[in-house]
């Protein structure tokens, strides 16, 4: 009896434990996005008189969204945003797939060549190498350019032909055997055969690269130096707050402003995440 | 892999019937899908790179004339104050990301069984990886800010704001203060991957165990840890190359100011404010290096790692973990 009561008690301080553990480290990882949601709901008296922890008053006060969204020009920024996100995507998704189709599908001389350069590639940490790439794009003419900053982020990602290099190797070729048997052209393989099946490999590449290009700040703070007219998100929110010193109320609103869609697309895609990190095919 | 050469010997073909025939086409739909990647790779990888160790070597700005230097850069980037100052900074960063791998298991290895509310703390840890560099920057600059989120936070608990230091301004706190906050984004990270791998463990190994009266600490250490443990060490090693190129912190929360530069931050000043590219070169160069070392090592460890994981009793290595554990060891260093 006192051995089964000793275990029971045991039992309960171990889930106690588990759960303060597990509460507080909620509570570490919320806590500097709460006190920024509630600072922003704030006004300009409250923020000056209460102290950061304390609820706003009304909750409905959006003023300070409205403010940071009209003075850093967020409609500007989000469409910018938006505009180079699409052509990002589709382009990393198709080059990276026609890539890799070629790769596990063909045998040619120098094959395996290629596939050591792209591994080779991400030994070279891509900030290290700004320096000359800067250069490269002045030359180029690319600096200051919408599509030049789009080709470079479309670039050498290869997290994403990596993706979809391991979804090949699990698509059988006789798809692409009889397809050709029945008159089908190896463009066609690609295009109507393969790329359709490819859904869940691009929906995955597409969302973590998607997250990458929209919080992308150091980059498009370098290339695109003309804030008034491309500037994306997170550059106009760092030139919105320059001038507003400590007034932290309307700069919490334009973080939050920020973090909504990355909120959303993960409320959204959870799984999707998760199964792709869980595939190691997410960069550390 | 699959080979598909369905060669016609047809003696003389026209240009266009050569065009028509598979061969043909294979080698044309090969040149046109390897075009732009290989353009790409080159002008954004390879040719960056040797021009890196080019400039290395020549005392230069962007514009105007060079100057060839021969290893003065290289003899710089070691004897500099804030060069090496810099790589001693990414101590730190090494010594946060052995904190980070030991939480990331904790919490994965807790929220792998039955927890109530496990998909939300699941999220909540995840989330901040999603949230971008330079708002996480504002988020932590308003929370350590004296007087602020963590100091009235303090206070509750009856810590008198007077004896709080400043966070970010205190040269002797700042940098765990920020390697705090790499911790915070990244961790999440690290959870839900590590989920991914106990999640491949045989479950009927625990069951096994519990009749055998193992507690949560044995089946930890006895079925959990060595059947993840390459995913672990992989990760670990990763994130050396990854203390190296530490950036995002600094850059975004103290601009690297108070003594808190790493090895990036003092780069990125010198070529782009400073225009002392050729310099700027040379700490690249020599980052590299440093990052091909570590990356030599991992591979050394990951296949003995291998070796001893195929030699006795196969407990529980899943094809899923090896591919996991193959593709992280792909995947590029560095945490930003």
């Amino acid at each position: 009896m006192n051995d089964i009561k000793a275990i029971k008690v045991r039992q309960a301080l171990v889930s106690v434990a588990k759960y303060t553990l597990l509460i507080f480290a909620a509570f570490v990882a919320l806590v500097p996005i709460v006190s920024c949601v509630i600072t922003a709901f704030k006004t300009n008296e409250e923020y000056a008189s209460t102290t950061v922890m304390t609820p706003p008053e009304s909750w409905l006060y959006f003023d300070n969204f409205i403010t940071a969204w009209q003075k850093a020009d967020m409609g500007h920024a989000f469409l910018n945003s938006f505009t180079i996100l699409i052509c990002v995507l589709a382009g990393s998704v198709l080059i990276s797939s026609m890539l890799a189709y070629v790769l596990n599908r063909f045998q040619f001389p120098g094959n395996g060549l290629i596939r050591n350069l792209f591994m080779i590639a991400t030994l070279i940490p891509g900030i290290a190498t700004q320096v000359t790439v800067y250069q490269i794009m002045t030359a180029l003419h690319l600096v200051n350019s919408m599509p030049g900053y789009i080709i470079l982020m479309m670039g050498t990602d290869v997290i994403t032909i990596y993706i979809f290099l391991q979804f090949f190797e699990n698509l059988p070729v006789s798809l692409d055997e009889s397809a050709i048997l029945d008159g089908c052209s190896y463009f066609g393989v690609y295009f109507r055969i393969l790329l359709p099946l490819l859904k869940p490999a691009i929906v995955t590449s597409a969302i973590l690269k998607g997250v990458s290009t929209y919080n992308e700040y150091y980059m498009a703070n370098l290339y695109l130096q003309d804030k008034t007219k491309y500037q994306v998100v997170s550059t106009s929110l760092y030139v919105f707050t320059g001038p507003m010193g400590s007034q932290y109320n309307y700069i919490c609103a334009g973080v939050i402003i920020t973090i909504i869609p990355a909120l959303i697309v993960f409320l959204l895609c959870q799984d999707q995440i998760y199964s792709g990190m869980a595939a190691g095919a997410v960069k550390g | 892999m699959s080979t598909q050469t369905l060669s016609e010997k047809k003696p003389r073909k026209s240009f266009k019937q050569w065009c028509h025939s598979m061969r043909g086409q294979q080698i044309i739909v090969t040149l046109v899908f390897l075009l732009v990647p290989l353009a790409l790779l080159f002008t954004f990888t390879y040719l960056p790179f040797f021009k890196m160790v080019q400039f290395s070597f020549f005392k230069m700005k962007y514009i105007g004339k060079r100057e060839f230097v021969g290893l003065k850069n290289y003899i710089d980037v070691f004897t500099r104050d804030d060069c090496f100052q810099a790589l001693k900074l990414s101590l730190y960063y090494m010594v946060g990301s052995v904190v980070q791998m030991a939480l990331a298991l904790l919490f994965a290895t807790i929220l792998s069984f039955k927890v109530k509310g496990g998909k939300f703390f699941r999220a909540a840890y995840y989330f901040p990886c999603l949230i971008c560099g330079i708002s996480v920057g504002f988020i932590f600059k308003f929370f350590f800010t004296h007087g602020f989120v963590l100091d009235s936070l303090l206070g509750f608990l009856g810590i008198p704001l007077e004896s709080c230091p400043y966070w970010l301004k205190d040269e002797s706190i700042n940098n765990i203060v920020l390697v705090a906050c790499s911790v915070w984004k990244y961790v999440g990270q690290n959870i839900v991957m590590f989920i991914g791998a106990i999640a491949s463990v045989d479950s009927t190994l625990y069951e096994a165990a519990e009749i055998d009266g193992a507690n949560a600490w044995h089946k930890f250490k006895d079925i959990i840890l060595p059947s993840i443990r390459t995913i672990v060490v992989l990760n670990l090693i990763i994130s050396v190359s990854g203390a190296l190129s530490a950036f995002e912190m600094p850059y975004v929360v103290t601009g690297g100011g108070f003594g808190t530069s790493t090895y990036f931050v003092v780069m990125d000043k010198l070529a782009h404010t400073d225009q002392k590219v050729g310099l700027a070169s040379a700490m690249a160069v020599v980052l590299l290096g440093l990052i091909l070392i570590v990356t030599a090592i991992q591979k050394f460890v990951q296949k003995k790692l291998e070796d001893a994981e195929n030699k006795p009793v196969k407990l529980t290595v899943t094809t899923e973990q090896n591919t996991a554990a193959k593709a992280m060891s792909a995947s590029p260093a560095g945490k930003d």
